[in-house]
């Protein structure tokens, strides 16, 4: 079993809740969370709707193992069509929402409609209701939060909130769990407060068993645990500098985009690293890191919790910001800082603080305003539109007050709010936006490792790391190490990552496992879990199946192959420094033989062959 | 030695076995005023439910128990104590002598002052022996008119529905349970209540009640007489010491003691529902009646008795928690609040929960609540550790929930590195 | 020697795996609602506090029980629910000042730390060794639990 086999389905326009049972068909061909949402996504909604309308839906679904003592068994997946891309859009978060929805009882929350009054969703087991939010509307994540437990008086409820950017409009809105987990890229949140849904508060106490053979589950979860703690980046790397362990090592390879990826490294690298991190600060003496935390079940447990220094300029007369919160992860360091040039790690990490406050993706804000300052720096925006403030790169105070505006909707922040595609080409530059299908690229320079130009260009959600991350191989050696530098065998080493890395999403188990785990370790606790036979060939399949499924859903909603491409600055202008220096990236040479290998035709089109093979309609 | 502990509820078993404890070679005579096996009052209610039989009910299951321990247990009621010779005389004549004795007699339900209490249907339900009367009596629609809203009313409800008995509650205060919410917790408690089966007639006095028929009527103060079959007063409990009138022992609410619960006579003392002992909260002296001080007053007075003032009582802390058909409250301490103090006060009426706590200066003082039950002891701790909450004073105004974290963080904070 | 549960906040990363542990150990579900050992979130401070029964020598709730259903095996050094006892009464709930006895509306019964029996499945699930089952005289917990009981007995200082 593992699955719960149940499905909570809320019309918010009518108003009406009700329990469906889960498609155990579809749960056998997609698994969980992201391909089985998004499964039932592209089965319920039309391809070109509105994103931010009534008919655009919005699931929140947790994976067969999500619940259970696998480590990192606590994930759940926000899949809806999202505002940024236009795409199928899906977003993972850990922390503890998704077990308690588990929990409660539910594999999968499906909201549809839009309410005529602001709400929130509240669950307690079996009892859902929908509840006004007038008191909370208007208010960030945080207050939301601490509103939510004092009004059903329990510490223990569990919630996902959006802030006020999300009710503002802005695209890349986030939905944060747990006060700084975040179902964080391509504007989920912003889907969620279009529905005039503020919140999802849940409290499960039903427990989650029915595991097909427990025993065997639990072997195999211990074993697979052994691997974790014995691997050097899951067990040591990651638990002490979280994927901030990043930082030094991809600016050292030239592969760190920098001042909006006009450069592809950064003098102040070092200065806002995972090893910085844990240096004291010249002002107080303590680290900015207090320690690290696990996700629910989480046994690596890379989460950052930080303080900024008090007496830093953007807290000093904000003794609200003067606790631990959850701190700086590579691609918000390296978004809100490499990226717009700003080498404070206090001001990292308070803009930081805004974007699980409000609910807002690092990538896209610190993305949007590295953009932002390209077009200062070349005439097309002036101080006087920016409130006053120049947006010049390395302006901590331009990264802080953005940050600022962004949160609040306010001023300059509603033209940052529209993310870098549509800032640039308001104010008449779109070949500035670093983004692919609208999303804002991550952490990773295509010139300097170019397997993930492929990866971003290809990704169903825009430009994303977290589909095939062929930096594990290019930069980690894992499974085997390839030559970043080159595009030779990069479009099978993309596909292969795309299918597994779609399987693991589905799962209920956190990516980042795969630093140590390969499907060998991951598909026994499934098989142990879940009816059917589930080995590495099967997930492969699924993952395969899911990926294809969302392609077409993009490709019905008129985003094709024309779209597979990366900024022009990446495919033109060489990397300047680094072992990069004069390459760009080899995407015309990637493109047609991932086609290829997925069975697509050569505009990017699943072939009629490839859709039987994968029983796709 | 010779120990005499009159009364075999929880203070007088917890006395006896203390003083076995702490004086192997003493002679222990426990002396029960009711033909049963030492039990527990608080059990009955699940006895009446079927959720246990008779034995589930004793204080102590092994049958050898007190025989064990040498604690020679007999039944016998006290008619006058003459503690110039250090002698008790039992109804039937019988004399006993003790070197020390422990009055831990407990409280009995208050008589309601309404004619026709002493009808045969009007029976309370206090002993095992009216519980197994009443045991007999419940059937499918039986008509039940409950006098009190009290703590023993509440706590009967859910045996007296699930014998399918339709009650009727009549209280002559504005509330429901006014010993241990407050009007906000009580009224939330009523519609619970209410919404469970039973009605519940608040701010109403029994007034008479006669016979009708085979039943009987209920007459109220105003409004409808109520039609029964089967009348409980639950109007409260007077701690026993009608006894103890010409005794020379001095009485109030109930037994004077000192801090050592010793009465005024130096060789006899008192425990449980019949004493009047320390208070925590007051730091006076009060009859509580309830079990954890009947079982602090049992050892601490025991530890008396064989160690002439070893133990010092600085009060017992009065708090209760009440199922009422499966709404959960509990009480603690100067719930109520001072004149001065801080509260903070969390309602959801939708959601059936409430709390409410009550400061004073960098301290809990009280606190009540209804719907919670996790961690809910760690009231007791903060209240009784007396623990400095500092800034989690402000948090806990914030977030009142969060009391089990205050008590972490406090009591971690706070404890000596050594 | 007795043995008993170490616990180092400072190494808890607050997964919930020992949680998970202890429901499945005793329940045969993952179910942190119903774990006898609650890891508490301390948000501002950055930091997690594993926290079950110390089995103190006090015993509140062994004393406060009408019906002794719970008793004390001294082998273990473990206070220990016996179900069949239990009525549901929850004097106990509110007579430890730990508040780490707890009602089960689930069972109509209390739940509490038995220590598995001599083998924690908490400690075993601990991936960081926050949480350890050594000998009771080197515990810093040890410490804390009888300066908290400590705290609470001043109401019985001895004369």
């Amino acid at each position: 079993m593992a699955w719960t086999g149940k499905i909570l389905r809320v019309n918010l326009s009518e108003g009406t809740l009700v329990a469906e049972e889960l498609n155990r068909e579809w749960a056998d061909q997609y698994l969980g969370q992201r391909g089985l949402a998004t499964k039932y996504l592209v089965e319920e909604i039309a391809p070109d709707c509105d994103p931010l309308g009534p008919d655009n839906k919005l699931i929140l679904a947790t994976g067969p193992l999500t619940g259970t003592m696998a480590s990192t068994g606590g994930r759940y997946s926000v899949v809806t069509k999202g505002p940024l891309t236009g795409c199928v859009a899906c977003s993972n978060s850990g922390g503890f929402m998704g077990n308690e929805l588990k929990n409660a009882g539910w594999d999968m929350i499906i909201v549809e409609g839009r309410s005529p009054e602001p709400v929130y969703l509240y669950i307690e087991n079996e009892h859902a209701e929908l509840l006004p939010a007038d008191e909370i509307w208007g208010t960030s994540v945080w207050r939301t939060d601490e509103w939510l437990h004092n009004r059903h008086q329990d510490p223990l409820l569990r919630i996902a909130a959006v802030g006020r950017p999300a009710e503002k409009g802005c695209l890349y809105a986030a939905i944060i769990n747990d006060l700084h987990r975040a179902a964080g890229r391509s504007g989920v949140g912003a889907v969620m407060a279009s529905k005039n849904l503020k919140a999802v508060a849940v409290r499960g106490t039903l427990g989650v068993g029915n595991l097909k053979d427990p025993k065997r589950f639990i072997e195999a979860v211990d074993a697979a645990k052994r691997v974790l703690a014995n691997n050097a980046v899951t067990g040591q790397g990651l638990p002490t500098y979280g994927t901030q362990v990043l930082m030094n090592v991809i600016n050292e390879l030239g592969a760190l985009p920098t001042d909006n990826a006009r450069e592809v490294q950064f003098d102040g690298a070092h200065d806002i690293s995972g090893e910085a991190m844990h240096e004291p600060r010249p002002n107080d003496g303590k680290p900015n890191l207090v320690r690290n935390a696990g996700c629910f079940g989480c046994t690596i447990a890379c989460g950052r919790i930080s303080t900024i220094d008090k007496g830093h300029f953007t807290v000093s007369h904000k003794p609200e910001y003067w606790g631990a919160s959850g701190g700086l992860e590579y691609e918000a360091a390296w978004a809100l800082g490499a990226d717009t040039g700003v080498d404070d790690l206090d001001a990292l990490t308070y803009a930081n603080f805004l974007c699980n406050e409000d609910g807002m993706d690092p990538i896209s804000l610190g993305a949007t305003i590295a953009a932002a300052m390209e077009l200062t720096a070349c005439g097309a925006l002036a101080p006087e539109r920016t409130g006053g403030i120049e947006f010049r790169f390395g302006s901590a105070e331009a990264l802080v007050k953005g940050a600022e505006w962004v949160a609040r909707g306010e001023g300059f922040g509603l033209d940052l709010a529209l993310g870098s595609k549509r800032l640039c080409e308001k104010y008449g530059h779109p070949e500035l936006s670093m983004t692919v299908k609208g999303q804002e690229f991550p952490a990773y320079d295509p010139r300097g490792i170019q397997g993930m130009g492929l990866t971003y260009a290809t990704s169903n959600r825009g430009a994303c790391h977290l589909r095939s991350y062929t930096v594990a191989s290019e930069v980690l050696g894992i499974p085997e190490k390839t030559d970043p530098l080159t595009t030779d065998g990069k479009p099978a080493l993309v596909k292969a990552f795309q299918d597994a890395t779609a399987a693991v999403d589905s799962s209920g188990l956190c990516v980042f496992t795969t630093f140590a785990w390969t499907l060998e370790d991951i598909a026994p606790q499934i098989d142990a879990a879940c009816e059917g036979d589930w080995d590495v060939d099967k997930l492969l399949t699924v993952g395969e199946r899911i990926w294809n499924m969302e392609r077409d859903f993009n490709l019905r909603a008129g985003i094709g192959g024309d779209e597979d491409r990366l900024p022009e600055r990446l495919i033109k202008e060489a990397a300047k420094t680094g072992p990069a220096k004069g390459l760009v990236n080899g995407l015309d040479k990637m493109l047609p033989e991932y086609y290829e290998l997925r069975g697509w035709s050569a505009d990017g089109v699943p072939r009629a062959e490839t859709r039987a093979r994968l029983g796709l309609s | 030695m010779q120990h005499l502990i009159v009364g075999a509820g929880p203070a007088g078993v917890h006395a006896a076995e203390t003083l076995r404890r702490l004086d192997p070679d003493a002679g222990i005579l426990l002396l029960s005023g009711e033909a049963e096996p030492p039990y527990s009052r608080m059990a009955i209610p699940y006895l009446l439910s079927r959720h246990i039989d008779e034995a589930g009910t004793w204080l102590r299951p092994s049958p050898e128990h007190f025989q064990r321990h040498r604690i020679d247990v007999r039944h016998g009621l006290v008619e006058r104590i003459d503690s110039t010779h250090n002698r008790i005389h039992l109804n039937d004549g019988s004399r006993l002598d003790y070197d020390r004795l422990l009055l831990a007699t407990g409280a009995s339900p208050r008589q309601p002052p309404v004619a026709g209490v002493e009808l045969p249907g009007v029976l309370p339900c206090w002993t095992l022996e009216q519980a197994r009367a009443i045991a007999r009596r419940l059937q499918p629609d039986l008509p039940v008119v409950l006098m009190g809203a009290g703590f023993i009313a509440c706590i009967l409800l859910e045996a007296l529905l699930r014998r399918g008995a339709r009650v009727t509650i009549v209280e002559r205060e504005p509330h429901m349970v006014p010993r241990m919410m407050n009007p906000t917790a009580a009224s939330m408690l009523k519609r619970w209540v209410e919404a469970k089966g039973a009605r519940v007639l608040t701010g109403h006095a029994v007034e008479l009640i006669e016979p009708n028929g085979d039943g009987l009527r209920v007459c109220l103060d105003h409004g409808e007489p109520l039609e029964a079959r089967l009348v409980i007063p639950a109007a409260g409990v007077s701690p026993n010491i009608g006894f103890l009138r010409d005794s020379g022992i001095g009485l109030d609410q109930g037994i004077v003691v000192d801090r050592h619960l010793r009465t005024n006579i130096d060789n006899i003392f008192a425990a449980g529902d019949v004493a009047q002992g320390p208070d925590f909260s007051s730091g006076g002296f009060q009859v509580q009646a309830i079990q954890p001080t009947a079982v602090e007053h049992g050892r601490i007075a025991a530890t008396n008795m064989t160690r002439d003032g070893a133990l010092c009582h600085a009060g017992s802390l009065n708090m209760n928690v009440l199922d009422t058909l499966g709404l959960i409250s509990t009480s603690f301490g100067n719930w109520r609040g001072a004149p001065d103090g801080e509260q903070v006060e969390l309602l959801d009426e939708a959601g059936w929960r409430y709390l409410n706590l009550q400061f004073d200066g960098d301290h809990l003082t009280g606190a009540s609540s209804l719907g919670h039950s996790d961690h809910i002891g760690v009231a007791r701790g903060l209240i009784q550790g007396r623990v400095a909450l500092g800034e989690w004073k402000t948090r806990l105004l914030r977030e009142p929930t969060r009391l089990m974290e205050a008590w972490l963080a406090r009591s971690l904070a706070a404890a000596p590195s050594g | 020697m007795q043995k008993a549960l170490l616990i180092d906040p400072d190494k808890c990363t607050g997964c919930l795996q020992c949680e998970m542990a202890c429901s499945f150990e005793h329940e045969g579900r993952f179910n942190p609602s119903r774990s006898r050992i609650r890891v508490f979130t301390f948000h501002h401070e950055g930091c997690f506090v594993p926290y079950a029964c110390t089995q103190c020598a006090d015993a509140w709730c062994l004393q406060a029980c009408p019906v002794e259903a719970i008793v004390d095996d001294r082998t273990l050094g473990v206070k220990r629910v016996v179900d069949e006892r239990c009525v549901g009464c929850k004097v106990c709930t509110i007579a430890c000042p730990f508040g780490t006895i707890n009602y089960s509306q689930a069972s109509g019964k209390v739940i509490k730390c038995d220590l598995c029996g001599g083998d924690p499945a908490c400690a075993r699930a601990c991936p960081t060794t926050a949480i350890r089952y050594t000998d009771a005289d080197q515990t810093g917990y040890e410490k804390m639990r009888r300066w908290a009981a400590r705290s609470i007995t001043a109401a019985e200082a001895t004369a």
